[in-house]
């Protein structure tokens, strides 16, 4: 298959004109910045919820620590950032590398679980990073990290979006999204078919914690200040529930999850006091009536909106 | 050494509120696979009856625990009924996110009733220093010890002598053919909820005595060690919870007492963490061989 086909050719200028847009409403002032910050936020979801539909939807491994490797990304371009001055686009490597290499120390151990066991180890080991975190002064303890340089605006988010969800994408369809895939499906199975089951599985988990790393960078350098109690296992929980929300094994699921869930949270900031009580009925009732989430395993396609076009 | 032994008591103390609370969890997930997340805000509503009935109502120490364990046993049937049973059938992870919505509702539910203040629970128990030689007990590590292990021996005798504790013992094994020996699985299950929430409840109480405050919150954490507790003397088993408990406790008021308080929670998952890669079912577990 060539890569300039007509396809790819379709979505490459679909992305453009979104970005175009996007940036054009910015720029009029069409968006002000209390909607700027919510589609930030929006955006961040999304790679964090991409990167974890990886490891849980695809692979089937529960995690329930990925905030904390969004808490690594975040602390390390804080550090570069504030500390060391460096430029953003050092910054955002080198977290999403911090962040990768935490998914390799913390995934050989825990990866050998399963299931529940696998979910609470990983609690474990997110709470351990929180932990470490609130105790180094360097970093502000407790207290936060304060006075980090604003970088981040919607160019950044937006084609980091599109960056995670292109290569994940692309991963899921080659050789090793297949082996993660058939993980998920039946491990001993897998196993027996000559798939190295541990390696995979490693695999899936460090790219879903570098995605995080980046999403952890564009989260520190939007809001000038970060502290260890955002990346609790709360966090982890809200990026679990977009995953299970939107569809476990899609892509767009994740995408229209995060922006679903986002919009019902905005919407009930006006009841302050009951916004968890309906979050939590609204959890249950779609985990009851539909538990395999919004899009299921659905992908949108071209040719859908194909058909409607003709 | 006597600073030693003198926290020994405490974490005795602290240990058997983690014992109570792990039975819970234990013999929830020995008997449905599912970790009940809410466990931890039944105990929190336990605490707040316990609060009512003796602020509110100016009942003494004994029948509030008692009052508060009965609604909190009702408590748990309620939950098992309208939000456990419906996804009984489904995967795992929609048990999961049930089980965590299910505690979110409980803590903000109860945040919106009770607002979210710390609130201060009356001194029922004189409190009363026993010197004994160098040491130093309160009267209160005392009754919580005590109606700690009054309870277990309840639930031991529950659980290894009558029909209901077989009934359970049974379903846990293998709820299939439990149901074809003629017992009724979805009663069991709901015994088994009772039983637990009922712990739980008593745990609620006895920390309000012992360290007089609570707040709509305070379930997250001891839940989660109550479940650390669980997978330490390996899930399903409820001396391992009761070992799990003490075990926790006594290592986690020994790391505060050696000045590194704000390091215990990372100790007690750093502890889950290596049990789980050394032993996952746990010190008192078997191992059970895949079956393909």
């Amino acid at each position: 298959m060539k890569a300039i086909n007509k396809k790819n050719i379709i979505t490459v200028l679909f992305i453009l004109l979104m970005y175009a847009a996007g940036e054009i409403m910015l720029r009029q002032g069409i968006i002000d910045s209390y909607i700027e910050i919510n589609i930030i936020l929006i955006g961040i979801n999304i790679i964090l919820a991409v990167g974890l539909n990886l490891v849980t939807g695809f692979t089937g491994q529960f995690s329930l620590g990925h905030a904390a490797f969004m808490a690594v990304g975040a602390y390390t371009s804080a550090i570069l950032t504030a500390k060391f001055g460096q430029p953003f686009t050092v910054a955002i490597l080198f977290s999403a590398m911090a962040a990768a290499l935490a998914g390799v120390i913390i995934g050989i151990p825990t990866l050998r679980l399963k299931g529940d066991y696998l979910a609470i180890a990983t609690l474990g080991f997110g709470e351990i990073i929180k932990i470490l975190a609130l105790n180094i002064d360097y970093i502000g303890g407790a207290r936060g990290f304060m006075d980090i340089p604003k970088y981040t605006n919607w160019t950044w988010v937006y084609f980091m979006v599109v960056i995670s969800i292109v290569v994940i994408k692309n991963f899921i369809n080659s050789r090793g999204g297949r082996a993660c895939i058939s993980i998920s499906q039946d491990e001993t199975a897998a196993e027996a078919m000559g798939i190295n089951t541990t390696k995979y599985k490693i695999l899936a988990f460090v790219i879903g914690a570098f995605f995080a790393g980046i999403a952890g960078a564009l989260y520190a350098n939007y809001f000038y200040f970060i502290k260890p109690d955002s990346f609790g296992y709360m966090k982890s929980i809200d990026i679990l529930v977009i995953v299970v929300f939107g569809g476990m094994g899609s892509i767009a699921g994740s995408v229209v999850g995060a922006i679903v869930l986002s919009l019902i949270s905005l919407f009930l900031q006006n009841i302050p006091e009951l916004r968890m009580v309906i979050y939590a009925v609204i959890l249950f009732l779609i985990m009851v009536y539909r538990p395999q989430g919004l899009l299921g395993k659905g992908e949108f396609k071209l040719k859908f909106l194909k058909r409607r076009l003709a | 050494m006597e600073q030693v032994l003198q926290q020994l008591i405490n974490g005795i103390s602290l240990g058997s509120i983690y014992a109570l609370i792990a039975l819970g969890y234990t013999m929830v997930y020995g008997i449905i696979n599912l970790i009940n997340f809410a466990h931890g805000d039944i105990y929190m509503i336990g605490a707040y009856i316990g609060f009512a009935c003796t602020t509110f109502l100016g009942m003494g120490f004994m029948p509030a625990l008692i009052v508060s364990m009965i609604s909190t046993a009702i408590l748990g049937v309620i939950i098992e009924k309208v939000a456990y049973k419906p996804i009984r059938k489904s995967t795992r992870i929609a048990a999961l996110i049930t089980a965590i919505s299910v505690s979110l509702f409980l803590e903000y539910g109860m945040m919106y009733f009770v607002k979210a203040e710390t609130r201060t629970f009356p001194e029922v128990l004189s409190s009363k220093n026993i010197t004994l030689g160098n040491f130093v007990f309160n009267n209160k590590d005392i009754y919580i010890v005590i109606i700690t292990v009054v309870l277990m021996l309840v639930l031991q005798y529950i659980i290894h002598k009558t029909k209901t504790g077989m009934a359970m013992r049974a379903t846990a094994m293998d709820s299939e053919a439990a149901q074809l020996m003629g017992i009724s699985v979805d009663k069991t299950i709901s015994i088994t909820f009772a039983i637990g929430s009922c712990l739980a409840g008593a745990a609620g109480v006895l920390v309000g005595v012992y360290y007089n405050s609570i707040d709509p919150l305070m379930g997250m954490m001891p839940g989660i060690k109550a479940f650390i507790a669980a997978v330490i003397g390996g899930i399903g088993i409820i001396p391992g919870a009761m070992f799990g408990g003490y075990f926790l406790g006594i290592t986690e008021t020994m790391v505060s007492a050696y000045g590194y308080s704000l390091y215990k929670d990372a100790v007690a998952f750093a502890i889950l963490i290596l049990m789980l890669i050394i032993k996952p079912k746990g010190l008192f577990g078997k191992n059970v061989r895949e079956k393909v």
